[in-house]
C-alpha cells in the first residue's frame, strides 16, 4: 500500500480554505498578483478539486502596479477559469474619498484600504482571504487565522478571539467581516519551496532582469513616471529582481542574478535581508504595520 | 515532513515577567541566523535608543506598540526559525497570572513546552501553573529551562535545588508519559542555548537547540483511531465529474485506505471507501493530518459536521458530557448558561448543567464554585441539543477538545477537554 504522507502546512491551509467556504456566505480571495496570493490560488484549487474554486478573486488596483503583474493576473484568471473583480484606487481618488500623497515618498499603498473597504461593502463580502504570513513582520506575528474586523475594517489586537487547536470560529454579526490568513504559518522560504515543488507560474519580475533603477536610502527604486525622483537621483540600469510584488512606489528591488526558481530559492536561503526590508512602506516607523492594520489595511 | 523535507516541531513557551523568555527566543533566532541583517540593525538601533549596552533580543519578538511601551508581551506571538534538519514554530505566550488563557491557546497546537525559571528565584507559583497547563494539555515534551545561571555563579547546587523542587511537582502530575528535561542556561550570554557553556562543566546534557532537534514531532497519542470529520461535500457538477460526490476533510488519529469498511455518524450507515483524492492524485491510503477527499461505494447520507470512522471503531456518542473547562473570556461561565459548542468543525447547542468544582492550578486541589471566571479552570457538566461523537481528550486531542461560543457576542469564551 502506498501511504500518502501530508505536508502539514499545506494540509492546514487547505483545511482553513474549506472552513471559509463552509462557514461564510460570500468569501473573496484578495489577489495582488504576488507570490503569496498566487500560492493561495493553488491551495484553493487543491481544497475544492475536482470542483471549481467557490469564490471570486478581488484585486485592488492602485494603478501603479507593475505591468507584468497585471498581465500575469489576467492570464491566470483565464487559464483557471476564475472570476475576477477589479476595483481601482483611482476611482476612490476621483470620488474624493482619498487624496493622493505628495512628495518624495508618495505612494498609493495606504490609499488601497479605502478602496478595499468600499468593495467589501459593495459586494457584502463576509470573509476576505489574504496571503499575509506571520513571519513577515512582528505585528503580523500576532494575527489570528480568522481575524474579525468591525464595520470600519478595524483590527482590535487586544480583543482577538483565541484560536485553540485547529478549531476556527467564524461566527460574526451583520456588518462584521473576517480576514482569513490560510498561510499564516508559512515562511518566505516555505512559499518559494512550494512554488518550486509545485512548479507554479509566477510573474516575470520575480526573476532577475535588466531594469532602470535609482538608489535612495540604501534601497533600489524603480525609475518610472509613478515614482517621485529628485533631479540628482541618477537612473542606472541594473540586473534586479523583486522579492515582494506590491505597488511600484513602495516595492524596492534587490540586485540579483537569479533567473530560475532554483536560483531564487538558493538566493532566499542565503539571504540576510528580510523580505519586508525591501518594503518602503514599513520603514516609516517601527510601528508602521500595526498602525495600518488597525485601520483596515491588509 | 515539512515543505522543505524538514521535521516540523511546534513549541510553546511559558515564563513569568522578567524570566527572560523573549531574550531566549531572540537568542535562538540570532544564533540560528534566523534574524536578518535589517532586523538585527533594528534591534541595535532600538537598544541604543534605550541606552542598553547589550543587544536587547526581546525586541525581536515583542510585536505590539503597547508591549514595547510597557516592556511586556501581552498576547500569543508566532515565531519561525529553522536549522538544516528542523523547522520550528514557537508560540510565545506570556506568563502573567491573568494570562493563563494565552498559554492554553499557544500550547494547544504545540508538542513541546519550554517552561522558564529564573535561577535566582527558583520554582515559584507561576511555575506550578505553567506545568499544570502543560499537563492539562497533555504536552508530550517539557523542557525546564533554568535561565540566568550567570547571575548565580553557574552553581550546580542552585540547579539541583530547582530540579528537586520541580520533581515534587512532577510527582503530583497524573500524566506520567511526558518527558521532562532540565537545562541550565543563560539566554543573555548565549550559554547552553545553541552553544555549550564553558562555565558549567558539571552539565553534561544537550544544549537547548540540540535537545529540540532530536525530538520526534509525533505526539504520544498517534495510535488513536481514525477520525474523519466532513468539512464540505464536493459536487463538481461538471461533465467530467458528473456523478462525483466527495467528502472533504482532514484526517486525524490514524490512516484510512481504499476498501476500508466505514460508518458515517450520526446516521450509522455503513459503506466502503471507494477512492481517496488529493487534488488530481488518487491515493491508496492517507496518513493522519492529510486534507483529502473521500468517496464512498454507496449513496449514503453524509454532510458537513458528520464524521466518518472505521466500522467497529466508533467513538462515544452522548448528549451529556463532562469536561475540564478553561475560561478564556472575561465573561464568566455560569450554571444554566447556554452556548454554541464547537467540537472540531461540528456545532451543537450546550447548556451548563453543573459546575462540579474549580481546580487550583497550583496542584493544591479543588473548591466549589458558582462560576468560572477568565483564566479559571474547572470541571463542568453539559447537556447538549444533539449528541456529539467524541473521544476523551486523553485518547485523542483532536476529537476530545471543544470550544464554547457566546450566543450573543460570538466570542470564543471557553475551551473544553472531554473526560
Amino acid at each position: 500500500m502506498n501511504l500518502f504522507i501530508p505536508n502539514p502546512k499545506e494540509a492546514e491551509s487547505i483545511y482553513i480554505l474549506r472552513e471559509v467556504a463552509a462557514q461564510f456566505e460570500r468569501p473573496v480571495l484578495l489577489f495582488s498578483g504576488g507570490k503569496d496570493s498566487i500560492t493561495l490560488v493553488r491551495l484553493a484549487q487543491k481544497a475544492f478539486f475536482p470542483a471549481k474554486i467557490p469564490f471570486p478573486l478581488l484585486h485592488v488596483d492602485t494603478g501603479h502596479n507593475f505591468p507584468e503583474t497585471i498581465e500575469f493576473r489576467d492570464w491566470l484568471v483565464k487559464e483557471l477559469g476564475l472570476e475576477l473583480i477589479v476595483r481601482n484606487v483611482q476611482d476612490s481618488i476621483d470620488q474624493g474619498k482619498v487624496r493622493e500623497e505628495r512628495g518624495r515618498y508618495a505612494s498609493r499603498n495606504t490609499l488601497q484600504t479605502t478602496t478595499l473597504l468600499d468593495a467589501i461593502e459593495e459586494f457584502k463580502f463576509d470573509a476576505c482571504i489574504g496571503g499575509a504570513r506571520r513571519d513577515e513582520e512582528k505585528a503580523r506575528a500576532k494575527e489570528r487565522v480568522f481575524s474579525v474586523r468591525d464595520d470600519f475594517g478595524q483590527w482590535d489586537e487586544k480583543n482577538q478571539r483565541p484560536e485553540l487547536f485547529d478549531m476556527l470560529n467564524g461566527k460574526i454579526h451583520v456588518g462584521q467581516n473576517v480576514r482569513v490568513f490560510p498561510i499564516s504559518n508559512w515562511t518566505e522560504l516555505d512559499v518559494w519551496e512550494y512554488i518550486r515543488t509545485e512548479n507554479i507560474a509566477i510573474p516575470s519580475i520575480y526573476f532577475a532582469h535588466k531594469r532602470e533603477v535609482f538608489f535612495r536610502d540604501g534601497l533600489i527604486w524603480t525609475a518610472n513616471e509613478h515614482v517621485f525622483r529628485e533631479a540628482h537621483e541618477e537612473v542606472v540600469e541594473r540586473m534586479v529582481r523583486f522579492r515582494t510584488v506590491g505597488d511600484m512606489t513602495c516595492t524596492a528591488a534587490v540586485l540579483s542574478e537569479a533567473t530560475s526558481l532554483d536560483d531564487v530559492v538558493a538566493e532566499i536561503r542565503e539571504s540576510t535581508i528580510s523580505e519586508r526590508g525591501a518594503r518602503i512602506d514599513d520603514k516609516r516607523s517601527e510601528a508602521a504595520m500595526e498602525t495600518r492594520k488597525k485601520v483596515g489595511y491588509f | 515532513m515539512d515543505i522543505q523535507g524538514r521535521k516540523l516541531i511546534k513549541i510553546a513557551t511559558a515564563g513569568s515577567v522578567d524570566d527572560g523568555k523573549s531574550t531566549l527566543i531572540g537568542r535562538l533566532l540570532y544564533d540560528t541566523h534566523s534574524l536578518t541583517t535589517d532586523k538585527i540593525e533594528a534591534i541595535e538601533r532600538s537598544s541604543k535608543q534605550r541606552g542598553y549596552d547589550y543587544l536587547d533580543f526581546s525586541l525581536a519578538t515583542d510585536g505590539l506598540v503597547a508591549e514595547r511601551e510597557q516592556g511586556i508581551t501581552i498576547d500569543v506571538a508566532h515565531i519561525y526559525f529553522n536549522t538544516d534538519k528542523t523547522n520550528f514554530i514557537v508560540a510565545d505566550t506570556p506568563g502573567h497570572v491573568e494570562y493563563t488563557r494565552n498559554m492554553v491557546t499557544g500550547a494547544s497546537t504545540s508538542q513541546v513546552a519550554i517552561i522558564l525559571i529564573d535561577a535566582r528565584k527558583g520554582v515559584i507559583e507561576q511555575t506550578y501553573r505553567h506545568f499544570f497547563i502543560s499537563n492539562l494539555l497533555r504536552i508530550s515534551h517539557v523542557v525546564v529551562a533554568i535561565n540566568k545561571m550567570d547571575l548565580v555563579e553557574y552553581s550546580e547546587d542552585v540547579f539541583l535545588k530547582i530540579k528537586a523542587d520541580f520533581d515534587v511537582l512532577v510527582g503530583k502530575s497524573d500524566f506520567t508519559e511526558e518527558q521532562i528535561t532540565f537545562i541550565p542556561l543563560s539566554a543573555l550570554k548565549g550559554e547552553n542555548v545553541t552553544r555549550k557553556s564553558e562555565h558549567m562543566p558539571w552539565y553534561v546534557g544537550n544544549t537547548l537547540l540540540d535537545h529540540l532537534e532530536v525530538l520526534e514531532p509525533e505526539d504520544l497519542q498517534e495510535s488513536a483511531a481514525a477520525r474523519f470529520p466532513v468539512q464540505l461535500v464536493i459536487r463538481p457538477k461538471t461533465e467530467a465529474y458528473h456523478d462525483f460526490r466527495g467528502f472533504s476533510g482532514k484526517l486525524y488519529g490514524n490512516t484510512l485506505q481504499v476498501g476500508d469498511r466505514v460508518t458515517v455518524l450520526p446516521s450509522g450507515n455503513e459503506s466502503t471507501i471507494k477512492s481517496i483524492h488529493f487534488f488530481d492524485q488518487e491515493l491508496e491510503s492517507a496518513a493522519p493530518g492529510s486534507s483529502i477527499v473521500l468517496t464512498l461505494a454507496d449513496e449514503v447520507d453524509c454532510s458537513r459536521g458528520d464524521m466518518i470512522v472505521k466500522s467497529g471503531e466508533a467513538p462515544s456518542s452522548e448528549k451529556s458530557i463532562s469536561a475540564t473547562i478553561c475560561q478564556v473570556n472575561s465573561k464568566a461561565l455560569k450554571v444554566g448558561g447556554k452556548y454554541i459548542l464547537q467540537h472540531g468543525i461540528n456545532r451543537v447547542l450546550a447548556k451548563v448543567d453543573q459546575i462540579e468544582a474549580k481546580i487550583h492550578t497550583d496542584f493544591s486541589g479543588t473548591e466549589e464554585a458558582e462560576q468560572l471566571k477568565l483564566n479559571d479552570i474547572g470541571k463542568v457538566h453539559f447537556r447538549l441539543s444533539k449528541p456529539i461523537h467524541f473521544d476523551s481528550y486523553h485518547q485523542s486531542k483532536s476529537n476530545g477538545a471543544f470550544i464554547l461560543i457566546d450566543e450573543g457576542t460570538f466570542d470564543t469564551v471557553s475551551v473544553g477537554f472531554i473526560e
